[in-house]
């Protein structure tokens, strides 16, 4: 009887500590979703009053009143249009070789290694590299062009392996079926393997780009000036992008700037949102139409 | 009599293919260049810090260089020691683990052990929109609500201070911690939680004492690419923990990352070829071979589960 009771009373106490380690582990789980309110509702706050057609239309300026975010703005589109076209064909190729060409022998095995550890290097080497080569090497200055192939390098690992991904999603009965009916191999590709992929690689590329659109450290080693007062009309010109400009007002010690910085990442989670709505959409829409 | 008639017939159109031979091989060629870019780009790496690095130490010895604790390379007198940069970024990674790794691997945990799919459904895309948040929108936050929390708590806190940043940093690998354990979790056999049960363990003492060990060298994986990124966090930790390059422990002080450094010179406009510039190339080399050394542990652990899995 006192043995029974003994072994409840430890059963109960061990059915405590179950019901208290899942109590744990909920709160752990809370505290991330906490964290995201607080983050939001602080830049709300701060923020929202002072996004409007002024601030959007505007060049930064030293009154925090008439500061706005157009050069930032236009400058962070300029960016991701040039790195969409350097990084896009490229990964999309690298992603074609290794999935339907790359033979199984030590040079592939070293590619993959190498992507993985690039995927592992911190963005602000992407930078030093880019100054080194870009910048400096080439002559490009700091300009728009060195930033994008700067960025272009950065996601060009996670293109590749989204790319892949959606590469390996379409089955191998389609390529079987181009080959029986006498298509060689880059025909398969081109004609079947691709055009089935796209929407994954679509989604991938815009999830790739919207990481490029939030890199800050890069850029401002590659040397994007805080202050632009005007719109780049070419890849050669100096420019600014959102972050940079987020970050300048941050930096700065008044209350006013802080307020500018957060109606600059209002525009700038804006912009992301939309970019990342678009990529579940087509995702979306690619698993209904999918034809297999 | 119908194997020469299909020969005949396939004659002519293998001539075709082997006129087309040309094209496969052109677009193999091709897509074999795009898939080299990235070995460049590994190359180029290597290459610019290992060159950039050397015109550093022929002015400055190694050894002062990786043992020197002052940091003063843009004031007179100069010193060129790192030691005070990488101790600024050891607290901040230390203090970001702290943060990220319980309640990383507590939110993994009851993702794959208790949740039901519709509350995962809704936690899995709060943990992907927090890992899809830009850095500096994290330093903004670090800046203008943590530092204040801690300030009103320690009122002896620093403006720019390392515990802002280690938090804040804790909060951006956060997601990363939590999905890879969750991976890691998902992974072990549902074999192995049904026999726990079946002698009579709780869901608790199944997810501590089963899931996790038998899950362990993810978790560890999960850990250690978290803490490499953390060291190679830029933004955050420039707007939050300051520029002051100091060889102490103290978390409520102003400090100075290696990444924060390299901005910092960035953003000055140092002349080329100088010893200040290439200072920039010599933290990034230190920074590159850590965040590689630790990429290269965390998928050593990642193969120990393959070969488990086999």
């Amino acid at each position: 009887m006192s043995l029974l009771g003994h072994g409840s009373e430890a059963l109960r106490a061990r059915h405590r500590r179950a019901a208290f380690f899942r109590l744990f582990c909920a709160a752990m789980t809370a505290f991330g979703m906490v964290v995201l309110v607080v983050l939001l509702t602080r830049i709300w706050r701060e923020g929202h009053a002072w996004v409007d057609w002024q601030f959007l239309s505007s060049f930064p300026s030293r009154k925090p009143e008439l500061a706005g975010i157009l050069s930032a703005l236009v400058g962070t589109a300029w960016l991701v249009v040039l790195t969409a076209l350097v990084s896009v064909p490229l990964g999309v190729g690298s992603a074609v070789y290794l999935e339907e060409y790359a033979p199984n022998n030590r040079w592939t095995r070293f590619l993959e290694v190498n992507l993985a550890n690039l995927a592992g290097v911190p963005s602000i080497i992407y930078g030093i590299l880019g100054l080194a080569v870009f910048v400096r090497g080439f002559g490009l200055g700091r300009s728009l062009l060195a930033g994008s192939l700067t960025l272009s390098l950065l996601v060009l690992p996670v293109i590749i392996v989204a790319s892949r991904e959606a590469i390996r999603t379409v089955p191998a009965s389609f390529r079987h079926a181009a080959y029986a009916l006498g298509a060689t191999r880059r025909q398969a590709v081109v004609h079947h393997v691709l055009p089935a992929a796209i929407p994954g690689i679509l989604t991938g590329v815009i999830l790739a780009l919207s990481r490029a659109i939030g890199e800050t450290a890069p850029l401002v080693v590659v040397g994007a000036f805080g202050y632009v007062a005007f719109v780049p009309a070419g890849v050669l010109d100096d420019f600014t992008a959102l972050p940079i400009q987020i970050y300048n007002w941050t930096a700065r010690p008044q209350e006013e700037f802080h307020a500018l910085a957060a109606a600059g990442i209002l525009v700038l989670l804006a912009v992301l949102m939309l970019m990342n709505a678009t990529a579940v959409w087509i995702r979306q829409r690619a698993r209904r139409n999918r034809p297999w | 009599m119908n194997g020469p008639a299909l020969a005949e017939r396939v004659t002519p159109a293998s001539l075709f293919r082997q006129s087309i031979d040309w094209k496969e091989l052109a677009v193999r060629g091709g897509l074999l260049l795009c898939a080299s870019i990235s070995v460049l780009t590994t190359i180029g790496i290597v290459v610019v810090l290992a060159t950039e690095s050397f015109g550093f130490f022929r002015h400055v010895p190694v050894h002062d260089f990786l043992l020197g604790t002052r940091w003063a390379p843009l004031l007179e007198p100069r010193s060129f020691g790192v030691l005070p940069l990488v101790s600024g970024t050891m607290i901040v990674v230390v203090g970001s683990a702290v943060v990220a790794v319980p309640t990383g691997l507590a939110t993994a945990i009851y993702l794959s052990e208790y949740a039901s799919p519709r509350f995962r459904s809704i936690v899995k895309p709060v943990l992907e929109i927090l890992a899809g948040i830009p850095t500096v929108v994290y330093g903004y936050f670090a800046l203008t609500t943590i530092t204040p929390a801690l300030r009103a708590i320690f009122p002896a806190t620093e403006v720019f201070n390392a515990a802002s940043a280690a938090i804040v940093v804790g909060v951006m690998i956060l997601p990363m911690v939590a999905s890879l354990c969750e991976d890691a979790l998902s992974s072990v056999p549902r074999a192995q939680r049904e026999a726990g049960f079946a002698l009579g363990a709780t869901r608790g003492e199944v997810a501590t004492q089963i899931v996790v060990p038998a899950a362990a060298s993810g978790v560890v994986a999960s850990f250690v690419l978290a803490l490499s990124r953390a060291i190679g966090e830029t933004m955050a930790v420039t707007l939050a923990a300051g520029a002051t390059p100091r060889f102490s422990l103290n978390l409520l002080e102003s400090i100075q990352t290696m990444t924060a450094y390299i901005v910092q010179v960035s953003l000055g406009d140092t002349p080329a070829h100088t010893v200040e510039y290439q200072t920039i190339f010599a933290v990034g080399a230190l920074l590159f071979l850590i965040t590689l050394g630790l990429n290269v542990l965390a998928h050593r652990f990642l193969r120990g589960i393959h070969r488990i899995g086999e």
